[in-house]
């Protein structure tokens, strides 16, 4: 079996009887026999390290890894610089706690610091924090930030991703607040709609951009409604569509949140993630989590501390903004890596090609026969087509290892493309989309024939 | 240092994509007005940046790492390795279940260890934190208490030596707080528990091993009440280290559970995370997990499952242990703290003078009021000595703590040379307590300005200011 403990048995003892003992069981005295184990029957033996290794690497390969994934719904498939992996594997970064005593953290300081800074160039807004869980529990936290005695109610558009919805939801429940949907219109949230749930108690709309179908809501006009109305917008965007859309700042947003995952992280089946949380100055003090400030020490040099902890757990208890501590600082400090590495054109390229190969794959879809369902509005890099069999096409996609648009119901399909998707790819999964269709029609035909 | 920003010169950088082999099709609306401003810098200005914030950042091979109530345990390499299979690290989490099944196998028998270990029937791994654990934890009482339309338990009962999540996760579950205090020897003072226990009860926190690193030996007792006036009990796991294969909370009365994977299972803590803090419950409060299929489920308290890969790192490190290695990294952690808490106890009076846990606090009361010198003062001067300073202040229920918690992977030879420091910085602090004052004053840097940096908060860099 392996083991981390490093004395001997001999050591082991010698120590005991320093301390007065003369058995491991003298230190459990104050358990009662009652509840002490006498083994761990449902665990395995222990096992050596090339054991472990054998096993585990089995269970990997059970594993589908899609050479071609054409499907993105919260997680996103995008090419990760080499350095990232290297600089987030450095042993200091990644086995520091929380950075307590800053004269010896400085380093994992500055570093949030400078993911804070980032996070504000990429959302327009005033302050950013150091990092919640994920994207859906960073839209859950700012809901909370909005809400006061007088306006509790939360709207959230249609349109927001399902999975930030249900985790918004979950955490409503727990301060007993209410949530409301503002339906959609045509792919975009619905003006009037939203005009009519904006009553004196909301307060706050929580929007996406793209929004879940991958279109592009009109965010002026939702900002003006919703600042009219006295109530705060949260906009959840992703952070690489920021590279060229409209900052939540240029139309006013009060809190930008959102998946920090296309920054550097890979898809790793769903975590670790990245919460970012950007707000204007006014509700910087509302921020939940851990935030670094800049300061000097006592010789007057720059140096960097958690700062404005007054709104924290250990200090308020009860009355804190947010229960979190741990945050996804190696998280942050990827897409920190991630984002000096790009640069801001190579940044930009990113979105580019990310937007214009959705395009090119859409046309080749509508080519091959899966129409836009949305025609009428711009989208970024996800869009949803009509599919006659949406499980069968997934199915014949999965056996030429191209994963194929997210299922939203038994005939439509939420479609992604990335800079990670060649044109012959996309010529490719397109060919395959038709053959499926005309194979399936031909086989529809034939049974209508034979049926009459 | 620079910061990355000073680094920077506009128009550096490393292309690292190919030309777009599509043509270029931007949104006609809604493009951003002022153009993106990001740090512009070669990859070897990149990769010497962040090598020098590495070497300015405190790691567990560094140095000693005694920080309380953290377990900051070595973490081994081959976790890391298996977290980074391909295998594992592209797979897309909407995958059909098919595709996956490698992922749900890591996830069912980390899942069913888990419930072993700790005695539960149930576990999730979606919470991605202690805290998230706590609060998921909370959700599901406040559920089951619903369910029975049992509406009138408001209330969580906290004792005050408890960690500032439980409260704060008890008023993010919607429940108002009872703090009760603690006894003599820093456990749950039954009276006040048998007193604040009652028809409004919701349910119990509690953290045992507790703050102060000690077994509560009524812990039975503890349960019986809470459970006597309808309440349920929620084990925090923070100090699951000194127990695991030794005693289960499950057997000692607890509904409830979390557990620190970045903790009690080895996985780094990566600066602030990403943790994972899995929640388990006894069969009847399966049902209103998140993310099972139950129609009582609370919903998700996160996007997709869990934080996968912190996932990977603490089943490989279970597997490793096994059923043998486990308790006996309990035991040697136990052992560990006994052996620094003896050989400290004559200069440094500890708050609770007896057989500890995995950790002791001990109480520089006395000596900031002969000679001014604080647990602060104490903490910054181990910072010259490269040993990561204790756990300040935490527990509140002791004055001037420090809380020491040395693990069960340190050697013998570095618990000597840590209590050596110790004592070194207990004779500087008699013969020169002014002195104290200005340490560190080897570190890159010294002692911070906190208050400023809280009154006026500079918390970003901005190109333009």
């Amino acid at each position: 079996m392996g083991s981390y403990v490093p004395d001997t048995s001999a050591q082991q003892m010698e120590m005991l009887k320093e301390c007065g003992l003369s058995s491991f069981e003298d230190l459990y005295g104050d358990i009662p026999e009652s509840v002490k184990l006498s083994g761990l029957p449902g665990v395995p033996k222990g096992k050596s390290e090339l054991e472990v290794k054998r096993a585990i690497e089995e269970m990997a390969e059970k594993n589908k890894v899609y050479r071609h994934i054409f499907r993105g719904a919260g997680a996103y498939h995008h090419y990760i610089p080499a350095i990232v992996d290297e600089i987030a594997s450095k042993e200091d970064f990644r086995t520091a706690y929380t950075p307590y005593q800053a004269e010896i953290s400085q380093g994992v300081l500055q570093s949030i610091f400078e993911f804070q800074s980032e996070i504000c160039m990429l959302t327009g807004l005033e302050a950013a924090n150091a990092s919640v869980y994920d994207g859906a529990t960073a839209a859950a936290e700012a809901c909370e930030m909005c809400r006061d005695k007088k306006r509790s109610r939360i709207l959230v558009c249609a349109a927001v991703d399902p999975k930030i919805l249900s985790v918004v939801k979950t955490y409503s429940f727990g301060r007993d607040v209410e949530v409301e949907l503002v339906p959609e219109k045509d792919g975009t949230t619905d003006p009037e709609a939203l005009r009519k749930a904006l009553t004196p108690e909301v307060s706050c709309l929580l929007s996406q951009q793209p929004n879940f179908f991958g279109n592009l809501e009109e965010m002026d006009s939702l900002s003006a409604l919703v600042h009219e109305a006295g109530a705060k917008l949260i906009v959840s965007c992703n952070p690489v569509s920021l590279a060229l859309l409209k900052t939540p700042g240029e139309y006013q947003a009060d809190i930008a949140v959102g998946e920090g995952q296309p920054l550097g992280l890979p898809l790793a089946c769903g975590g670790p993630y990245l919460g970012f949380m950007a707000a204007t100055q006014k509700m910087m003090r509302k921020l939940p989590g851990r935030i670094v400030g800049q300061t000097t020490d006592v010789d007057g040099k720059r140096a960097f501390v958690l700062t404005l902890q007054a709104r924290e757990q250990h200090i308020r208890r009860e009355k804190a903004s947010s229960n979190i501590c741990s945050n996804e600082a190696l998280c942050a400090l990827r897409a920190a890596v991630y984002m000096a590495a790009m640069g801001p054109r190579g940044l930009r390229d990113v979105a580019a090609a990310c937007t214009s190969k959705a395009h090119y794959l859409q046309e080749k879809l509508a080519e091959a026969g899966l129409p836009l369902v949305y025609e009428n509005k711009e989208f970024f890099h996800e869009f949803v087509t009509e599919c006659p069999d949406a499980e069968g096409l997934n199915a014949f996609l999965s056996e030429r290892g191209f994963l194929g648009g997210l299922m939203l119901s038994k005939n439509r399909l939420l479609w992604c493309a990335t800079e990670m998707n060649t044109r012959e790819e996309i010529e490719k999964a397109a060919a395959l989309v038709k053959e499926y269709l005309s194979a399936a029609g031909k086989e529809t035909q034939g049974k209508e024939a034979s049926g009459s | 240092m620079k910061l990355v920003f000073e680094r920077s010169a506009e128009g550096r950088g490393t292309r690292y994509l190919p030309e777009c082999d599509v043509p270029e099709r931007l949104p006609a609306a809604a493009l951003r007005e002022k153009p993106l401003r990001l740090p512009e810098l070669p990859e070897t200005e990149v990769d010497r940046h962040y090598t020098c914030l590495a070497g300015q950042t405190h790691g567990v091979n560094d140095g000693f790492y005694p920080l309380g109530s953290c377990t900051m345990k070595y973490n081994p390499q081959i976790n890391e390795k298996m977290a980074s299979l391909p295998g594992f690290v592209n797979i897309h989490p909407l995958q059909d279940k098919e595709s996956m099944k490698g992922c749900r196998e890591v996830t069912e028998k980390l899942e069913q260890l888990l419930c072993e270990i700790t005695g539960m029937d149930a576990m999730t791994l979606q919470p991605a934190a202690g805290a998230h654990g706590e609060f998921t934890g909370l959700l599901v009482i406040k559920a089951y208490h619903r369910s029975r339309n049992d509406t009138g338990r408001t209330k969580i009962i906290v004792p005050d030596s408890a960690h500032g999540t439980n409260p704060a996760s008890a008023a993010m579950a919607g429940f108002d707080v009872v703090s009760i205090p603690s006894d003599d020897h820093g456990c749950v003072d039954l009276d006040a528990l048998r007193e604040a226990a009652k028809e409004d009860t919701a349910g119990l926190m509690l953290t045992n091993p507790n703050t102060v690193g000690l077994f509560d030996p009524n812990i039975l007792e503890i349960t019986r009440i809470v459970h006597e006036a309808g309440g349920l009990c929620y084990y925090d796991g923070a100090n699951l280290n000194a127990i695991m294969g030794i005693a289960r909370p499950g057997d000692m009365g607890f509904d409830v559970v979390h557990v620190n994977l970045h903790k009690t299972f080895s996985t780094p803590h990566g600066g602030g995370g990403p943790g994972s803090g899995p929640s388990g419950c006894k069969s009847f409060l399966a049902p209103f997990l998140p993310g099972k299929d139950s129609p009582q489920s609370i919903g998700n308290v996160r996007s997709f499952g869990g934080n996968f890969l912190v996932e990977v790192k603490a089943l490989a490190y279970i597997l490793t242990l096994g059923r043998e290695g486990i308790p006996e990294a309990a035991r040697n952690a136990v052992l560990n703290a006994n052996y620094m808490r003896v050989k400290l106890a004559d200069i440094y009076p500890m708050a609770y003078d007896t057989i500890c846990m995995h950790e002791f606090v001990m109480s520089l009361e006395k000596l900031k009021h002969e000679t001014g010198v604080s647990a602060l003062d104490v903490a910054k001067a181990m910072l010259d000595y490269g040993i990561h300073p204790p756990t300040m202040y935490f527990p509140l229920i002791v004055h001037e703590a420090l809380m020491v918690e040395p693990t069960e992977t340190e050697t013998r030879e570095t618990l000597d040379e840590a209590i050596r420091i110790y004592r070194e910085i207990h004779e500087k602090a008699v013969k020169d307590p002014e002195g104290m004052h200005r340490l560190p004053l080897h570190t890159p840097v010294r002692r911070l300005d906190e208050v400023t940096a809280a009154r006026n908060p500079v918390i970003r860099y901005d190109f333009d200011a």
